[in-house]
């Protein structure tokens, strides 16, 4: 050791060397995993980020010669949810979101028992508001907002 | 903060090694696996610098399966390959750079597993005990050049198509066998959709199947063996000869290797993406200048040449012979230079070494010359 460093005892310094190079190498692993690691989620995250993105969509046109009629529901695509335009006998149309709020399985339409019905865990709504009747969803399916114009549904966020 | 740090820093360093450690241990037994990476050691000498090809080889490879894995999330092989890589490439979030990598780190490791054999050529790292070694070595080669070839064709564009159609002539031409292998690899009278889906199964499950077995054996005999060392340098006396233990010495610059290609590969996927051509379309006519990847071109430039002094089948027929022949001295070369002392036999096969090498590289730069 040259003669005119200062003296600091030899093990002090060899142990501050050691912990900044160990401070250094952890920093440097990290920003390697990182700078790996970021590009790699974004491409396996694509769909999902793309579907999502398709999600913030305002509202759906149906025209209304491609609905069966009174008495039925149709089942279409808001961004990427499964979603329901119930056509009832009275000529009203209403829309709801078809996932059900329990765990996720997409809901049935069931005119013969005046309900919309999850055969999951037996999750029972009702057809004209899209409350919980009865079994385990905590809450209600969302509802959308429609309007019937120029031959067309027009379903949008409420 | 250092001054604080520096006392349990030491309690750490002098508390046994328990908890976590030794819970694994008693299970497992790590201890003899560690003693034993204790007691490994490297020998230093001047050309030290050839140990870390195979090294290198082995993480190429290692990413080859990791962005292989990745890009097999989108690839649709089949009709849809050509669209399945447009999307990976223009569509998908950082897709051209996991295909870029792909492909930079395959070209990479065909040229490391190159470096890496003509490496242990020259070092006569072939001898008594390791001819298995340089046999497995010579079957890794030649998986990686099929890799190569398979993977090329799967994009399915103009390129890749025609380079695929050209290659798949030459196994045609072995006598007898020949059409039998082409219909058989080719699945039809012409490159097409289920050329791209045999070479995708072959690329994806046949080849892997057939090369990690492989790797671990031809890893296995490495740390049987050891490394071995030049004959210039086991001919002096052992105490001038220098050895360095492999952990932590050794596997610190091997990893080191293993970062310094990683930033290559980087390097070169980001600044130098690999592009798309246009779809396979077989009522085109082949593009000018069409040749192969590099590492086939002084095959091919030497086909070229035997043509032109023996024209006809006849002269492709005598190349793809001679071919062989120079294959089966390389792979014999372990029974052919068996002395240690050298001698007329290790004269003889070193001089055999150069001009494959000076061949090899001659008829590369000619091929990509005259294209």
């Amino acid at each position: 050791m040259p003669r005119n460093m200062p003296s600091i005892p030899f093990e002090d310094q060899s142990h501050n060397r050691r912990t900044l190079l160990q401070l250094g190498v952890g920093a440097m692993g990290a920003c390697y995993a990182a700078s790996l690691g970021y590009p790699v989620y974004r491409y396996l995250a694509t769909p999902a980020v793309r579907a999502r993105a398709l999600g913030l969509i305002k509202t759906v046109s149906i025209p209304t010669k491609d609905l069966p009629g009174p008495g039925t529901a149709t089942m279409f695509l808001f961004g990427s949810r499964p979603s329901m335009l119930i056509h009832h006998r009275d000529g009203r149309y209403v829309a709801f979101d078809a996932v059900c709020s329990h765990l996720g399985c997409t809901v049935r339409f069931e005119p013969e028992n005046n309900r919309i019905f999850c055969p999951c865990h037996g999750g029972t709504y009702d057809m004209n508001t899209g409350d919980v009747v009865a079994g385990p969803p905590p809450k209600g399916l969302k509802s959308y907002k429609v309007e019937v114009a120029d031959g067309s549904v027009v379903v949008s966020r409420s | 903060m250092a001054a604080s740090s520096y006392p349990e820093a030491k309690d750490q360093a002098a508390a046994p090694p328990g908890g976590l450690y030794q819970w694994i241990d008693e299970r497992l037994g790590l201890s003899p696996i560690l003693a034993l990476a204790r007691h490994k050691t490297v020998p230093q000498h001047r050309h030290s610098f050839w140990y870390y090809w195979g090294g290198i080889s082995l993480f190429l490879f290692l990413l080859q399966m990791l962005t292989g894995v990745l890009l097999l999330v989108y690839f649709r092989p089949g009709s849809q390959s050509y669209e399945s890589v447009r999307q990976i490439t223009y569509d998908v979030d950082f897709g051209w750079l996991i295909r870029s990598a792909h492909s930079w780190s395959a070209n990479l490791m065909v040229f490391a597993v190159f470096v890496h054999m003509f490496s242990v050529f020259f070092m006569k790292a072939y001898r008594k005990p390791r001819e298995f070694g340089w046999w497995s070595g010579l079957a890794l080669l030649g998986l990686t050049m099929v890799f190569g070839f398979s993977g090329y064709l799967l994009p399915m564009d103009e390129l890749s198509y025609f380079a695929t159609k050209v290659g798949l002539q030459i196994p045609g031409m072995i006598p007898g066998v020949g059409p039998m292998i082409t219909d058989i690899v080719r699945g039809g009278l012409d490159v097409g959709e289920a050329t791209v889906q045999r070479f995708f199964a072959l690329h994806v499950v046949v080849l892997p199947m057939l090369f990690l077995p492989l790797l671990l054996f031809h890893l296995f005999l490495v740390q049987k063996h050891g490394n071995a060392v030049p004959p210039a340098e086991a001919a002096r006396p052992a105490v001038e000869r220098r050895s360095v233990p492999f952990f932590p010495n050794f596997f610190t610059m091997d990893l080191a290797m293993w970062l310094i290609a990683l930033n290559v590969v980087t390097i070169l996927a980001t600044l130098y993406p690999w592009g798309l051509g246009a779809p396979a379309d077989p009522l085109a006519p082949t593009p000018i200048g069409i040749h192969p990847e590099w590492y086939f071109m002084s095959q091919f430039q030497a086909l070229k040449v035997l043509g032109r002094i023996i024209p006809g089948l006849f002269g492709e027929i005598f190349g793809m012979g001679l071919f062989t022949a120079v294959l089966i001295f390389w792979a014999v070369i372990p029974l052919f230079d068996r002395e240690t002392t050298g001698g007329r036999r290790a004269r003889l096969t070193a001089w055999v070494g150069y001009v494959m090498l000076a061949g090899a590289l001659i008829f590369t730069i000619w091929g990509y010359a005259t294209v």
